[in-house]
């Protein structure tokens, strides 16, 4: 599997030349003002703009003042927008390429009469039947109708091994942009030229589409509200001086004003969203919404199938219980020849066991006679040199050897049930009449996916397997792999009905499928993720796409989702510790005069009140640039539980914001004074 | 600050402490509907005064029609005490003949006092007569507190219930407060007050000759009977202008315990009822212990700005080892007025037992930043429970984020709707308090009712604000309050604090008990443990500081500030 996770760099120049120059473009108060805190930023910064041409035409002492604080302003503005262009310049790139194949799209579409005909892509109409031979490209998304071939869907997936497309079945969906390779397919258009899943995937990554998810909403409501508050507070603070005979300039209570309001979180906020859907890309999962995104982070039980997710697909060899007599050696040694031409995974486990941990050397033996499995004899097996090596059902090698099950040793019988019991499947062996053993097949569960499952839970989500095993397998493999709940036996309608059940106590759900018979349950859930190798209705159905088509990528796309909150709610902590400090700068700074007591306050020893004030808007400006790359990178996400991850983020972003800016202040001070600015 | 000092400090929560669990877990009886002890005796009056008014028990309302009732019923309460006010020289029980109150002070007291503000800008024992202190005044200190306990726990039962669109019955739940809650206790306190000395008759003033022969007019009253409900119901508006400083509303030390004891049981006791009702007791004791916490970090500055005493005075020769004195009873001292002011402020209360304004800068910074969190310490009763909810959301929503999780709070998920209401809600509190004091200091005729010039004048005008719009009551001294202009504005602040803070309670009420109650997982942020007291507390003075420290900062610090330097204005 190619990942292409690594992202570009954060100061990659192909990126950042183009995003300075939309952050300019963004200045457009039209579309500023859907960012509340930085709108009134701007509003605020062009008001001082005014007063320093004022100051710079009556020649006022103030102007070089005022300039720089109407300069420092414009730049909180710009880094505000620079972010937000720097995040959707990473996801540009992927989607130029995108975009380029798509243009470049024909068709030879069937018409009513049989014959075929060559119209550009855009022309498709639902149900439209088009032929697409090897080399070609598919010009649209659809269902193969007629045909199997080989596709290469790197375009998407940026895999590049070939995947197979055949009419019927669950591997029947093909998507817009990628190539044929092999033979030739029928596809018949399912989805109108526009809305295909190239184009939904240009949207998403351009963040063309982009609405405000319900908790960006929220936190959208709380910056707002902030910063009516903190208007009132200016206002209040111009009366007050009033009373107290100090006269303040409208530019210092500006200046107040932006670096109370939360700019820092108001600023980087949409880049924290669209930086959250392109580490989605990134993964290789393409989210119809930010909503989805958002829900995965809130998911408080995932569906996981069972076969691929939780075991490798097949039953697999793990142990060889020897009948009475016979020595383990003996057994693999046995059980080594009757597989040897047996091509089935099990066979093949069966061979890897034995020359493995059992140590049975490779023999070099030409057979007699290779007897093949059939569904009448159950078993298989060779003839060699007059033994007569046979492996199978129990029931079928005991016939085979000619005995009764009461005939069979107590030994041998209860290693049987031991096995059938624990979900696994037994296969007797024998060597002509003589009963050898049992091999303990059984489903392997994937290596380090139970620690995965205990990460989970210590996010508080449950993990249920779904399966279609008998209750008794079930359990077995579930304890096993240390899942929370399994579905036995399940149809998919057991799927539907127990995602409905968990949504009425209130509970989230996410699950993938591939599946034509997952779409209703996919629909259902709140996150559903389909598998790009899925049909079309699974991919229709589900809110994203997994273009690796891993099943264990939910736990990514739940990290991701969490992250994603994560960011926002540690730089709005952030943002709003800043004031302690920001405060301590400038009151002080604008009463001292009046009041020279009131320099107790300036407890960073800031060099005059001129330089604390503008020293606390560069502070304010600047901070947004630094944290750029932790908006996009999003914050570290450890699995833990809630308690723990809030005790750790309040400690660094909490604790740091309230800290943090008395040092950054102080250090600009030193350098505004050092530098005669004011 | 004296050991003994600090003992009586600690006695006092201690006595709290214990009262909680019975008086909450009793209180959470009432608003169930359950049976009580009182039932046999009040069940048939209660089931008659439904009768009576028309009002069916079992039918419940949803957010508006609660809402709009309680609006209603405060309409009327304030109609009513407006007219009692006005028309008073007409009605009985007038043994002085107290003339009819002037209009606008007469909007000031009737909203002051439908709101559980009971700001005060007349001297009671000089201005009403018996009939409008009792059936007047203290009618509504049952009324208004029984109105905030009924609004809390309507907020309560939306965090009860799942996919709910009603929230009580406002008629039942407020009948039900003043029957078992307000109206025995307040008998056993009065009782225990006249036992202590308070007056308690409808004679009027009696004259004394004194020592020196000259003719003194002592006030008398039904005291005993206004100054318990006026505690319980954290009213605070005394029978004398000076409140509970004067020797027949607080005449010793166990009269003064009791005062505090009684304005603090039912508000603390409330949060308890809160975490029995949703289920979940150590979340009342998490909110508790929010409240305690900074309410006992208020006592601690105040007694020790206080007994740090003031410079100034020290320099004239005034004996430094007693602290600052000025303003304070001696039968009190430092220790119990340091506890009253805080208690009285952290609580909207408002009774007083010293004179704020004479405190030091520091001592009255307190009080006032007290108020401006939002009266939630354990604020007033019902609306402290309210507010604290208000601040809690806020804190989980925060944490919700920063865990990666929507936030939700008892199984409640915060979303964009909610925090549109609180933040409603939050403004009220900055907009009526900065947005007065501002034009008021700018305001020469608003300015010219100041007693002292200087930082301190400010502090003035931003404590009668702040106790006004935060439904406190209580005075810092030395204003003028009785003009045109502040009975109007601070008629404004108190009728915005009170409703305007609450309605959008009640939409938050309507919309949370709409959700479907999510079972915690361990992926939720645990709401009942320290980690989210310690948010809780980090949310609430980063908000209240950010909010007013600029004014503060010109008011009481800096005066605090100039003492320090020995500078006065």
């Amino acid at each position: 599997m190619s990942k292409d996770h690594h992202a570009p760099g954060l100061l990659d120049p192909a990126i950042l030349l183009p995003a300075a120059r939309d952050a300019f473009a963004k200045l457009d108060p039209r579309q500023l003002v859907r960012n509340p805190v930085i709108f009134v930023t701007e509003a605020v910064a062009a008001v001082v703009t005014v007063l320093f041409l004022r100051d710079l035409v009556t020649g006022s002492a103030q102007a070089g003042f005022s300039g720089q604080i109407a300069a420092w302003l414009w730049f909180t503005v710009l880094f505000a927008t620079f972010a937000e262009a720097v995040a959707e310049g990473r996801g540009r790139a992927q989607a130029d390429s995108l975009k380029r194949t798509k243009s470049e799209l024909v068709a030879r579409r069937r018409t009513a009469s049989g014959t075929v005909e060559t119209v550009p892509a855009t022309s498709l109409a639902i149900g439209d039947i088009v032929l697409v031979a090897a080399g070609e490209l598919i010009p649209g998304d659809g269902e193969v109708i007629e045909g199997v071939a080989s596709v290469n869907e790197s375009a998407i997936t940026g895999e590049s091994a070939p995947v197979i497309r055949e009419s019927g079945g669950d591997r029947s969906a093909v998507t817009g942009g990628t190539q044929v390779l092999s033979d030739e397919i029928t596809v018949k258009i399912t989805v109108a030229p526009g809305s295909s899943f190239v184009d939904r995937m240009i949207a998403l990554i351009e963040g063309a589409q982009r609405q405000k998810t319900p908790n960006e909403i929220a936190l959208s409501i709380l910056l707002s509200g902030l910063t009516l508050i903190f208007l009132f507070v200016c206002v209040a603070i111009w009366g007050l001086a009033g009373y107290s005979g100090t006269v303040l300039t409208v530019t210092v209570l500006a200046a107040l004003l932006v670096t109370l309001i939360p700019t820092t979180i108001g600023g980087l906020l949409s880049a924290i969203g669209i930086a959250g859907m392109d580490r989605l890309v990134r993964f290789n999962v393409i989210a119809t919404s930010g909503r989805a995104v958002e829900a995965a982070g809130d998911v408080d039980t995932l569906l996981l199938d069972k076969t691929g997710t939780i075991t490798f697909g097949n039953r697999m060899a793990s142990d060889f219980l020897p009948a009475p007599g016979v020595s383990p050696s003996d057994l693999a040694e046995a059980a080594l020849l009757a597989s040897l031409s047996d091509e089935t995974p099990e066979g093949r486990s069966i061979v890897a066991l034995a020359t493995g941990e059992f140590s049975v050397a490779m023999p070099r033996v030409r057979f007699d006679a290779v007897i093949e499995f059939t569904a009448e004899t159950r078993l298989s097996g060779i003839d060699l040199g007059g033994r007569r090596l046979r492996k199978g059902a129990v029931d079928a090698v005991l016939r085979f050897a000619g005995l009764q099950e009461d005939d069979a040793p107590a030994e041998f019988r209860r290693a049987v049930e031991t096995i059938a019991r624990s979900g696994g499947t037994p296969l007797a062996v024998a060597d002509g009449s003589r009963l050898l053993g049992v091999i303990h097949l059984k489903d392997i569960v994937k290596p380090g996916i139970k620690e995965r499952f205990a990460a989970l839970r210590a996010m508080g989500i449950r993990t249920v397997m779904v399966t279609g095993d008998n209750p008794v397998t079930a359990a077995a493999i579930a304890s096993e792999a240390g899942v929370d709940d399994f579905l036995a036996q399940a149809t998919p309608e057991d799927k539907l009905a127990y995602i409905r059940r968990e949504q009425q106590g209130g509970r989230l759900i996410a699950m993938c499928g591939d599946g034509t018979n997952d779409a209703p349950a996919l629909a259902q859930a709140d996150v559903g993720v389909a598998m790009q190798t899925g049909t079309q209705a699974a991919r229709e159905a589900a809110n994203m796409v997994d273009l690796d088509s891993s099943p264990t990528k939910l736990i990514e796309i739940v990290e991701i989702g969490k992250q994603l909150l994560m960011t926002r709610g540690s730089l709005t902590t952030f943002s709003i510790a800043n004031d302690v400090a920001k405060y301590f700068a400038i009151i002080p700074a604008l009463f001292v005069a009046t009041y020279p007591a009131l320099d107790a306050l300036n407890i960073m020893h800031l060099a005059s009140p001129q330089s604390a004030i503008l020293s606390a808007v560069i502070f304010n400006a600047l901070i947004i640039v630094a944290l750029i790359p932790l908006a996009l990178r999003g914050v570290a996400y450890r699995p833990a539980g809630a308690a723990a991850l809030l005790r750790r983020n309040l400690l660094v972003y909490g604790l740091g914001g309230l800290v943090l800016p008395f040092a950054g202040i102080k250090a600009i001070d030193l350098a505004v004074s050092a530098l005669n600015l004011v | 600050m004296t050991m003994i000092g600090w003992l009586q400090i600690a006695l006092f929560f201690l006595a709290v402490l214990v009262t909680i669990k019975p008086l909450g877990l009793y209180m959470a009886r009432v608003f169930a509907g359950e049976r009580t002890a009182l039932s046999p005796v009040l069940g048939r009056l209660e089931a008659d005064l439904y009768r009576i008014s028309g009002i069916s028990p079992n039918k419940e309302q949803g957010w508006l029609a609660y809402t709009a009732s309680m609006l209603a019923f405060s309409v009327a309460g304030f109609l009513a005490l407006y007219a009692i006010l006005r028309l008073q020289a007409h009605l009985p029980l007038n043994p002085q003949g107290f003339a009819g109150m002037a209009p606008d002070l007469a909007f000031n007291t009737a909203v002051s006092f439908v709101t559980n503000t009971n700001w005060q800008n007349y001297g009671g024992e000089t201005t009403l007569s018996h009939f409008s202190q009792m059936a007047g005044l203290t009618v509504q200190n049952f009324l208004s507190a029984a109105t905030g306990m009924a609004l809390a726990m309507a907020l309560t039962r939306a965090f009860v219930r799942s996919k709910a669109a009603t929230l009580g019955n406002f008629w039942v739940d407020m009948t039900r407060a003043v029957l078992y809650v307000l109206l025995p206790m307040a008998i056993v306190v009065a009782l225990a007050f006249v036992a202590m000395g308070l007056p308690q008759t409808l004679d009027g003033a009696v004259t004394a000759t004194t020592l020196e022969g000259a003719s003194q007019t002592i006030a008398l009253g039904p005291v005993a009977s206004q100054e318990a409900i006026k505690q319980l119901g954290t009213n605070g508006g005394g029978f004398f202008n000076v409140n509970a400083a004067h020797p027949f509303e607080n005449p010793t030390t166990f009269s003064n315990y009791l005062n505090i004891f009684a304005m603090l049981s039912i508000s603390a006791a409330l949060v308890y009822t809160f975490g029995q009702l949703v289920g979940n007791r150590r979340q009342g004791w998490a909110i508790i212990s929010a409240m305690a916490i900074l309410l006992i970090a208020g006592v601690a500055a105040i007694y020790w700005a206080e007994a740090a005493g003031n410079p100034v005075l020290t320099a004239l020769g005034v004996d430094a080892a007693a602290g600052n004195m000025e303003g304070k009873e001696v039968r009190f001292g430092q220790a119990m007025t340091a506890l009253y002011a805080a208690v009285t402020t952290g609580l909207s209360d408002g009774g007083v037992n010293g004179m704020h304004g004479s405190f030091t800068g520091l001592g009255g910074l307190v009080p006032m930043f007290l108020m401006q969190l939002g009266e939630v310490l354990p604020g007033g009763v019902g609306s402290g429970l309210y507010g604290m909810l208000v601040f809690a959301l806020l804190s989980v929503f925060v944490s919700g984020l920063m865990v990666g999780r929507t936030p939700e709070f008892l199984g409640k998920k915060i979303e964009g709707r909610e925090m549109k209401y609180a933040m409603l809600a939050v403004l009220v509190l900055p907009l009526a308090i900065l947005g007065f004091t501002a034009i008021s200091a700018m305001l020469p005729l608003a300015v010219a009712s100041i007693g002292t010039a200087g930082p301190h004048g400010l502090s003035e005008i931003l404590y009668a604000y702040t106790s006004a719009a935060a439904n406190n009551g209580s005075a810092f001294g030395g204003l003028t309050g009785n003009t045109v202009w502040y009975n109007t504005t601070l008629g404004i602040a108190m009728l915005l604090g009170r409703f305007a803070y609450v309605v959008p309670v009640m939409a938050i009420a309507g919309s949370l008990a709409a959700k479907v109650k999510v079972p915690p997982s361990s992926g939720t942020f645990p709401t009942d443990g320290p980690l989210f007291v310690g948010l809780l507390i980090g949310i609430i003075l980063i908000l209240g500081g950010l909010q007013f420290f600029p004014a503060l900062a010109l008011g009481p610090i800096v005066e605090h500030l100039a003492m320090l330097a020995g500078q006065t204005f």
